[in-house]
């Protein structure tokens, strides 16, 4: 004799698909947040991008009282800084990664990881205060002002280490956002090398080879795609940093010298500055297109990072 | 050729290669000295930064400073209102962003994670993860502050809301792929429902996972000043009104910072010794959950 079927009312299939098409909607929301955005800044930016066009990419004018708007100086600021932060950042971060990978005694490994993880946790306006007020005077003194005595009247050097030695501008902003991407690049050159298969490490220290040049030559070719998405990755920060950047670059619209110590302005502290003032109008327009161009920029360097990531967890997958 | 002349060029060989060896061998204790080098470098800011932040952060706290409103110019005074309106929007933001980052986690790990939604969304979802905030601020401010027309509260949860969304669904989908398979298969083959199955198995098994994910958003969001600049502003009283312009604790540290008053810069150093040990115990925190469910 068999036992009759469970006569419970089947809430099942209605509360199923209800539930499958509350996942997929969270997941549409977080699409449609992308174009949201998109979208909104190019609203927002619609006055200043009518009225300029592309223009607006190489004009140094940023004049709100005469209603005259180009963003060249705040474009060149957020490169400039990033790659500062990048020449410096990115063979530090190398270090790092070869030292947690391959030097490091095992029980150093956890805490070293975890305070390198730790240094990207730091919220960026303490790094930005602490740039301000603490390291921002100690740069000027030991650094800029010395470099301006050894420099002084050497042609294009000169020139890079000319104007106020004060501990503001685009070096030491270039410095403080490259000690908040070192853990970012770090983590994920880290990770990718952890990827290398043991065997290829092992034959090439079997032929005798030493420690750096099993790094160079055999773990550095087969995972230099990982290592170049993770430095976009940290490029991608560095773009976008603000507070750091809004407290020790000076916010100064200006343009005149190639000096790495002049205060300058970037997109991001421009924004951060300006923008809660600005009257509606064309000025908060051009703000608005300042803000796209960043997330232009970002978006493509950060996609770029995302894509050579893929392919090298793909490449892994193939071959093992 | 003499034997006498062959062991003459063997010995040039020998010093060749010894000398090879020995260059190889200074390069690699050169890199190795670098790569030490670089980890000092990389421990000491962290080191200097939070050396200072406890020196200057510990000698500006005081009990007004949990207890007084945010002063004027050279009169005594707190951040309470900071505090309270940081604790607030962030409270808010986590509520509003982490169902829907569990959602979408869910949707990437149980419903055709190899579909083309998930695809898409997972991309989408890397570059918010690394967006500018300032441009979220900016995204805030014109969908919410300009149609309001006021700076308020909302807007500032709202902003940090989407912050909090990527975070959690990359953690929750990674924590949930770990789920073994088996357990579904199980629970399935019980008769349960999918709903019930992801509520009650992965999502359960995941949990220690997805609060660690949950932690590391509000840590984040916990610290996060661009995207309240032009959204929640600054306040310079105490408010619980979420319509009104609200103060938290990094815009009140900005302002502070930047100022040239004494006061202000020792209540903002306050501030920053308050966010950093926030910021690295909740850090710290989602870090121990993890490691004891491992």
């Amino acid at each position: 004799m068999t036992n009759p079927p469970p006569k419970q009312p089947r809430t099942g299939p209605m509360a199923d698909r209800l539930f499958g098409w509350a996942a997929k909607g969270a997941a549409l929301v977080t699409l449609a947040l992308l174009l949201g955005i998109l979208a909104s800044l190019i609203q927002g930016a619609w006055p200043a991008i009518s009225k300029y066009g592309l223009s607006f990419l190489t004009s140094t004018t940023w004049d709100p009282v005469r209603e005259e708007y180009g963003g060249l100086v705040m474009i060149y600021g957020t490169l400039a800084t990033s790659i500062i932060a990048l020449v410096i950042a990115v063979p530090v971060s190398f270090g790092i990664a070869l030292f947690l990978t391959e030097l490091s005694p095992a029980w150093l490994k956890r805490p070293l990881g975890t305070a390198i993880e730790l240094l990207a946790a730091v919220p960026s306006i303490v790094y930005g205060m602490w740039g301000l007020l603490v390291f921002g005077p100690i740069l000027a003194t030991y650094v800029q002002q010395p470099l301006q005595r050894l420099f002084d009247g050497v042609p294009f050097l000169g020139a890079l280490v000319s104007g106020p030695p004060v501990g503001i501008g685009i070096l030491s902003a270039g410095i403080i956002l490259a000690i908040m991407i070192i853990p970012f690049i770090a983590s994920v050159m880290r990770d990718v090398f952890e990827v290398t298969p043991p065997l290829l490490k092992e034959s090439a220290y079997g032929l005798g080879a030493t420690t750096w040049e099993v790094m160079s030559r055999v773990v550095l070719p087969y995972t230099k795609a990982g290592v170049v998405g993770g430095i976009m990755l940290g490029l991608g920060r560095a773009l976008g940093e603000t507070m750091a950047v809004t407290f020790v670059i000076g916010n100064m619209n200006q343009l005149d010298s190639l000096s790495l110590f002049q205060a300058a302005n970037s997109i991001t502290s421009a924004l951060a500055n300006e923008f809660a003032e600005a009257g509606e109008g064309l000025h908060q327009a051009a703000l608005m297109y300042l803000g796209l161009v960043l997330f232009f920029i970002t978006f493509v360097v950060l996609s770029f990072s995302k894509l050579l990531l893929a392919q090298l967890r793909k490449s892994e997958g193939a071959k093992s | 050729m003499t034997t006498g002349e062959m062991l003459l060029k063997k010995a040039d060989y020998d010093k060749a290669r010894a000398a090879k060896y020995a260059s190889r061998k200074r390069v690699n204790q050169i890199a190795l000295a670098l790569s030490l080098g670089a980890m000092a470098f990389g421990v000491f800011w962290l080191v200097w930064i939070l050396w200072e932040t406890i020196r200057l952060g510990v000698g500006g706290l005081a009990l007004a400073t949990f207890t007084e409103m945010t002063p004027p110019p050279n009169e005594v005074g707190g951040i309470a209102n900071a505090i309270y309106g940081s604790f607030l929007m962030v409270l808010v933001a986590t509520f509003v962003g982490t169902p829907i980052g569990i959602m979408a986690g869910i949707y990437l790990a149980e419903y055709n994670p190899k579909g083309w939604l998930a695809s898409v969304t997972r991309f989408v979802n890397d570059i918010l993860l690394s967006a500018p905030s300032i441009v979220i601020g900016l995204f805030v401010y014109s969908v919410v502050v300009s149609q309001m027309r006021a700076f308020s509260g909302i807007a500032g949860s709202i902003a940090l809301a989407l912050i909090v969304i990527p975070v959690v669904i990359r953690t929750t989908e990674n924590m949930l792929q770990l789920v073994p398979p088996a357990l579904r298969e199980a629970a399935y083959a019980l008769g349960t429902p999918k709903w019930k199955v992801i509520l009650s198995i992965t999502l359960r098994a995941a949990r220690a996972g997805v609060v660690t994910g949950v932690l590391l958003a509000v840590a984040r969001i916990a610290g996060e000043t661009a995207p309240l600049l032009f959204t929640a502003l600054n306040n310079q009283f105490w408010t619980s009104s979420m319509t009104e312009p609200m103060a938290s604790l990094p815009v009140t540290i900005f302002k502070f910072a930047m100022s040239p008053y004494e006061n202000w810069q020792q209540l903002a150093w306050a501030g920053v010794f308050l966010i950093t040990v926030a910021v690295l115990g909740l850090n710290i925190l989602a870090r121990v959950l993890t490691r004891s469910k491992q």
